[in-house]
């Protein structure tokens, strides 16, 4: 991997302020509007949870697939101007090239995960670190989908319509996985929220109750999505780069 | 050695047949204008050329290999027809990030010198006019330190001093031993910065060959005369002309030399009245050379139900 190309991608992305700290900062704003005043609730409507803890994952989920795809937003704008073009006649390989989209949305999301961890511990949520580590990489590997999303998304669509596809995928993820309020136990709702990536994210909150909160049918929930998703994506790319 | 190689290339995108059968060929070294009016294929050719584009038939090799594979190992540096620069980066770090991705690039303040950015470097790239941007362009694709540079169409955003100093940094990068091929519909930019131009139109190679040549063929005036009894052939000997046709009573020479024509014109035809000497703009030029002239060329008779 070129070090050079993948330091200038990150520089960018900071330098984009008003992106970068509107989407590290709303999903903070947001989980202190809503978590501050149920602080005192330590079991979350049948979740086992606390209210902050729940909250913290929640907008973790929100904040982190908003990070995922936005680097569909990048690809949609380096398109717009034809510069995907002028790096297909350089030697950076496909590869690379998506590569440095993922890293860079990755740690995005990671900052949003710190910041959001961060503004959880100063509400009271606590567990063992081990429970910490083990939540962050569910989080990570809930968000694989997300990202494959992004690409799709940026090599479909184009930057003006692009923000509303983007935040109306992370609402519509976000309401019917869970993010906002607990699922009730049984139902549509939870049957449906089963099915998507978003609740298997906001499950990963779980791991401090000492359960396994994925379960076989979470593994497969995200397996079939990645899988779709990277088959989308190679297909919207090829199609894109007029190599079908 | 042959730095571009091409046979038979087609591609259309839909009901557009852009390219319709053309071979290239082009000896490393070669500083090629790749000529034509808007739509002429050229883009299209230069995407193919690239491997931007897959032919829909026809075989491309660049410096022996498949397109890709040269792009691959860095011999190429291209300016695309359109294109902006991403943001959030100064000129500086634009071109060192590109350059980061050649195995043996130019240095960057040597890009950035030659392309006249230096003192524009720290600037970001969103800052930019038109036609500092078409620098930073041709910046971009000459820190790939390339043995092939493909411009397509590289002066259009240009203002009269950046395409002075693009022309003088080209012709230096030509004098290195480079492949060069543009694409351009000014005559006047094949003829003194080419050594050879390849003209097309509608999606053909219509003439191939050294930039005089091509001039001649081209750069032609048209003499319009109403001169009723004039002998065509006798015409066409006539010092100055290149063809020579009638329509009705009106006669129409081609000259690649339009002041000895009329001069001898009107020494052995005093009679000829209603005369006009009229520039062939490079369209109708092509036109003329594909043999579609004829339809678009101007009646001089009302359309027949207007007569009626």
């Amino acid at each position: 991997m070129n070090s050079r190309y993948l330091r200038y991608e990150l520089l960018r992305t900071v330098r984009n302020r008003r992106f970068f700290f509107l989407s590290l900062g709303f999903p903070l704003a947001l989980y202190f509007l809503i978590a501050e005043s149920a602080k005192s609730v330590h079991r979350l409507a049948g979740t086992g949870l606390s209210a902050p803890t729940y909250f913290m994952v929640g907008l973790i989920s929100f904040g982190t697939m908003g990070a995922m795809l936005s680097c569909g937003v990048r690809i949609a704008a380096e398109r717009a101007v034809g510069w995907n073009r002028q790096l297909r006649i350089s030697p950076l390989t496909t590869r690379a090239y998506f590569r440095a989209k993922l890293i860079t949305a990755y740690l995005m999301a990671i900052l949003s995960i710190a910041a959001l961890y961060a503004a959880g511990l100063s509400l009271g949520v606590s567990m063992p670190l081990h429970d910490w580590v083990q939540m962050t990489l569910l989080i990570l590997v809930c968000l694989v989908p997300f990202a494959a999303l992004g690409i799709v998304m940026g090599h479909m669509l184009m930057p003006e319509s692009i923000g509303p596809a983007m935040g109306g995928s992370v609402a519509l993820f976000a309401f019917l996985g869970g993010s906002w309020f607990p699922l009730s136990s049984h139902g549509v709702l939870n049957d449906v929220g089963q099915l998507l990536p978003s609740y298997w994210l906001v499950q990963s909150a779980h791991v401090s109750l000492g359960a396994h909160p994925m379960g076989t049918k979470g593994w497969i929930v995200i397996a079939v999505w990645t899988a779709v998703l990277v088959v989308l994506a190679r297909s919207a790319y090829r199609r894109d780069t007029g190599r079908v | 050695m042959t730095a571009i190689e091409a046979s038979g290339l087609r591609k259309s995108y839909g009901d557009v047949h852009a390219v319709r059968g053309i071979d290239i060929s082009i000896a490393a070294g070669e500083t090629v204008a790749l000529l034509g009016p808007n739509g002429a294929g050229k883009s299209t050719t230069i995407d193919m050329l690239l491997g931007l584009a897959d032919p829909d038939s026809g075989e491309v090799s660049v410096f022996g290999g498949p397109p890709t594979a040269a792009v691959d190992a860095g011999f190429v540096g291209a300016m695309l027809q359109t294109g902006a620069l991403i943001r959030d980066l100064s000129v500086r770090e634009l071109v060192s990030m590109v350059a980061s991705l050649y195995p043996s690039p130019l240095p960057v303040d040597e890009a950035l010198e030659l392309t006249g950015m230096s003192a524009l470097a720290d600037h970001r790239t969103q800052k930019l006019s038109g036609g500092e941007t078409q620098r930073v362009r041709f910046a971009v694709a000459i820190v790939a330190n390339p043995k092939l540079l493909v411009l397509d169409e590289p002066t259009v955003a240009m203002d009269v001093e950046g395409r002075r100093s693009f022309w003088a940094t080209m012709r230096s990068l030509a004098s290195e031993g480079r492949t060069i091929l543009f694409a351009t519909h000014y005559l006047e930019e094949a003829d003194a910065y080419a050594d050879r131009a390849i003209l097309m139109a509608h999606g053909r190679i219509v003439a191939d060959g050294p930039t005089n040549e091509i001039k001649a063929k081209v750069g032609t005036r048209t003499i319009r005369a109403t001169l009723p009894d004039a002998d065509l052939d006798a015409l066409r000997l006539l010092p100055g002309v290149s063809s020579a046709e009638r329509r009705g009573e009106a006669i129409a020479l081609s000259c690649a030399d339009s002041d000895a024509a009329i001069r001898a014109l009107l020494a052995e035809h005093s009679q000829a009245r209603d005369i006009e000497i009229v520039a062939a703009g490079l369209e109708q030029a092509f036109l003329e050379l594909t043999g579609d002239g004829a339809h678009s060329e101007p009646s001089a008779v009302p359309p027949a139900e207007a007569v009626t």
